[in-house]
């Protein structure tokens, strides 16, 4: 027999079950997230040049700088290390036009952090997705320079459209095979549907991001803009158009699923995802503007406390 | 994953905790020598505590009644060995409440007396229950009802089906399993007398498939009676829960509030069946419990059988003792066991299993705020909503977590376990009802 332990032993603790915890932490979440963002990165630097990180490591930096600052205003621990702050600026820099003005993009992050996400105290209490709130207020602060294109080549700058800009002013529709490449023009993070769609399957394999606000918003997007296709493939574009042209993707994948701003329950992702595709369609073949992914997922945002309302699931044994 | 890809009988949510079953799955069952000291507190079972019916210095037998039924939902309690009581007073017990308790100072006379030889042909369901009455058995799945209470539903209630819950969901624990695979005639033999007991046709063993062996071998013993079943449910926590048990062996939903006797069902522990037969056909007195000690921070993890009331530290020592880097000693199992910090502390009748844990295995860090990243949410059993019953418990918002069914919770920390904000959830929501049920007794 071992020596004795001590009947009162100050090294144990006290707690409450349960005691053991799956490997689940925000942090690591977080983290998963920018790894699976690497491969849009390189997406971005690949088609647009070695010179756009700078738009990237701007981004970033303020956006870390903003939190910093802000929680050491309020004296609240700093909280960079859990990632969080980081996707924001990554987000945001990948929303944004190939050689975007560095000063521009430095007041984006500030905005995005400052005002999308710290004044409703931080982390886990914005209504409205941060990099989106950076990207709405540059948009209508810097109208010009923000729907500046560059044609992606590894030489010199070219002024090009986008391929949704293309569709609704010259009725031409981009190829497939471009855009599932990312050949074309539009915002850095934006144009490469392989490089998203891998860290989407990298998202859904390690169960950061639930497949249901992605795939509604997918099926959503192929029903309704098929709709129209149907009607008249002359005027409107396919289906599959709309899924891979444009901010859909980067936006099903990394913006709709930002735990935060997105619903609680099964049901009201479904809804979620659904009515950001159709607004989504809607802006695109009849607004003004040709993109609306921003806009159809900040007003979607606004809507997420009255979703989760109506969609509470059913107490269990609460009748069938 | 969508339903469409699940076949196996199970329920909606649940976690897939690490189960360390391996460290004493292929252990049997070893026997503790007698411990020098016992302890046995007079609350042991929901309900009323015994009455003591021996003095200090009094001199008891194995077998022998020490504390008499007291009231309708109650138990009684005898001695698990012989030797003089000690002293009749408050002492420290694992259920983290110091409960009047009487001590027993043991010595080395082995003699037990047991109950008269039943007639076990004819025997009724009335003699049945009183046997189990008499033995002082309680459900030894841990909430420690008294069992022929369970034995004896209300007139109005129409019970069609027992199911023995052999789940044993909990990470790190394996008495049921041992007693499935050492133990199964018996095992049946007690079941045959819970459907007896009932006057039921219809019995069920719910075992998870992580113990195919155990659903192997039952399913051998009963393959030639039509009365019995063996379910082979998704090994998932928390399985084990009634109401999960019951969704998933019978597709029955017991409503908020009610009880599993609500929806026809009587459930019974592996353990409490075991008791029962041993009570029935041995004539033996509830005296001791089959537990499992467990975990990291444990040197040698056993199995064992150990007289009800030994204390923690005597059973430990006879493991070999715990390793420096124990963090947590956890009576129960890991998700909804209690953390002891005296060791003097006794187990009781439905003690399961003693674990003792290291930082590896606990996996604790820095609470963040919630992220709304509804995981708890899609884990929950019974379809709660845990991050706002925490929320409006810290905000004493008592009437909006009553609306929104905290009430229903069962504690089961499966919300606990996955929130990646680690926030103590099941506290909070503890926290709540206590709060609520003072609120509803202030009125």
């Amino acid at each position: 027999m071992s020596e004795t332990i001590s009947i009162i032993n100050p090294k144990l603790e006290i707690a409450r079950s349960p005691h053991v915890h799956s490997k689940w932490s925000t942090k690591q979440a977080m983290w998963l997230v920018i790894i699976a963002l690497i491969p849009t990165i390189i997406s971005s630097l690949l088609f647009f040049g070695i010179s756009q990180f700078s738009i990237i490591a701007t981004s970033v930096c303020f956006a870390m700088l903003t939190e910093a600052i802000i929680k050491n205003v309020r004296k609240q621990p700093i909280s960079i290390d859990d990632g969080s702050v980081i996707i924001t600026g990554i987000l945001l820099a990948l929303i944004l036009p190939p050689n975007f003005s560095l000063v521009s993009t430095a007041i984006g992050a500030v905005v995005a952090v400052g005002i999308g996400k710290e004044v409703f105290g931080g982390l886990g209490f914005n209504i409205f997705n941060p990099a989106l709130v950076g990207r709405a207020f540059l948009q209508a602060a810097f109208p010009v320079s923000i729907t500046t294109w560059t044609e992606p080549s590894f030489t010199d700058a070219v002024s090009s459209a986008t391929p949704l800009s293309l569709m609704k002013f010259d009725n031409k529709f981009e190829s497939i095979n471009n855009l599932l490449v990312g050949n074309v023009g539009g915002s850095l993070g934006e144009t490469s549907a392989i490089a998203i769609l891998i860290g989407a399957i990298f998202l859904l394999a390690t169960g950061v991001i639930n497949y249901r606000v992605p795939l509604a918003m997918i099926l959503s997007a192929v029903i309704f803009g098929g709709i129209f296709w149907l009607i008249d493939p002359l005027h409107f574009p396919n289906p599959l158009f709309h899924l891979l042209a444009g901010g859909f993707l980067l936006g099903a994948i990394f913006m709709a699923t930002d735990w935060v701003t997105s619903p609680l329950y099964s049901k009201g992702m479904w809804i979620y995802g659904i009515a950001i595709s159709i607004l989504v369609i809607l802006i695109r073949l009849f607004g003004g503007l040709p993109e609306g992914v921003m806009y159809s997922i900040l007003l979607l945002n606004g809507f997420v406390p009255l979703i989760n309302k109506y969609t509470k699931p059913q107490i269990f044994g609460e009748g069938k | 994953m969508p339903k469409i890809f699940n076949n196996l009988l199970s329920f909606k949510g649940g976690v897939h905790p690490k189960e360390y079953k391996y460290l004493t799955s292929s252990l049997p069952f070893e026997r503790i020598p007698t411990p020098s000291k016992i302890i046995l507190p007079l609350s042991q079972n929901i309900g009323a505590p015994s009455t003591p019916i021996v003095n200090k210095k009094d001199e008891v037998f194995a077998g022998q009644l020490i504390a008499t039924q007291n009231g309708p939902i109650s138990a009684p309690i005898y001695s698990p060995v012989s030797g003089n009581v000690l002293s009749i007073g408050i002492e420290d017990t694992v259920s983290s409440f110091a409960k009047e308790s009487i001590t027993i100072k043991s010595n080395e006379n082995s003699e037990m007396e047991l109950f008269p030889k039943l007639d076990l042909i004819n025997i009724s369901d009335k003699e049945i229950c009183k046997r189990v009455q008499m033995a002082g058995i309680v459900g030894l799945g841990g909430a420690a009802f008294p069992t022929y209470f369970k034995l004896t539903p209300p007139k109005d209630k129409i019970i069609d089906y027992v199911i023995l819950n052999g789940c044993e969901c909990e990470p790190y624990l394996t008495r049921d399993y041992r007693l499935m695979i050492e133990r199964p005639k018996d095992l049946i033999a007690g079941l045959k007398l819970i459907m007896k007991a009932l006057n039921l046709e219809k019995g069920a063993i719910g075992i998870e498939d992580n113990k195919q062996d155990a659903i192997d071998i039952l399913q051998n013993l009963v393959k030639d009676d039509n009365s019995i079943k063996i379910f082979s449910l998704k090994t998932k926590y928390p399985q084990g829960a009634e109401k999960m048990l019951i969704k998933a062996i019978l597709n029955r939903e017991v409503p908020p509030g009610k009880l599993p006797f609500d929806v026809g069902v009587a459930i019974q522990n592996i353990g409490t069946a075991i008791a029962i037969y041993e009570a029935v056909y041995l004539g033996m007195p509830l005296i001791s419990a089959s537990l499992t000690v467990s975990g990291l921070g444990i040197k040698t993890p056993k199995n064992l059988i150990v007289p009800i009331g030994t204390p923690l530290i005597d059973i430990l020592e006879y493991c070999g003792g715990i390793k420096e880097d124990a963090k947590r000693v956890v009576v129960g199992g890991p998700m909804m066991g209690i953390t002891q910090h005296n060791l003097n502390a006794p187990i009781m009748k439905a003690t399961s299993g003693i674990l003792v844990l290291t930082e590896k295995e606990i996996n604790q860090f820095d609470e963040t705020n919630c992220l709304r990243c509804g995981k708890c949410i899609e884990v929950c059993p019974v379809n709660l909503t845990p991050t706002k019953l925490a929320r409006f418990s810290q905000l004493g918002r008592i009437s909006e977590a009553e609306e929104n069914g905290i009430l229903n919770c069962m504690e089961c920390g499966t919300c606990a376990y996955v929130c990646p904000a680690n926030i103590p959830l099941v506290q909070w929501i503890a926290f709540g009802k206590k709060k609520l049920s003072l609120a509803k007794k202030a009125v």
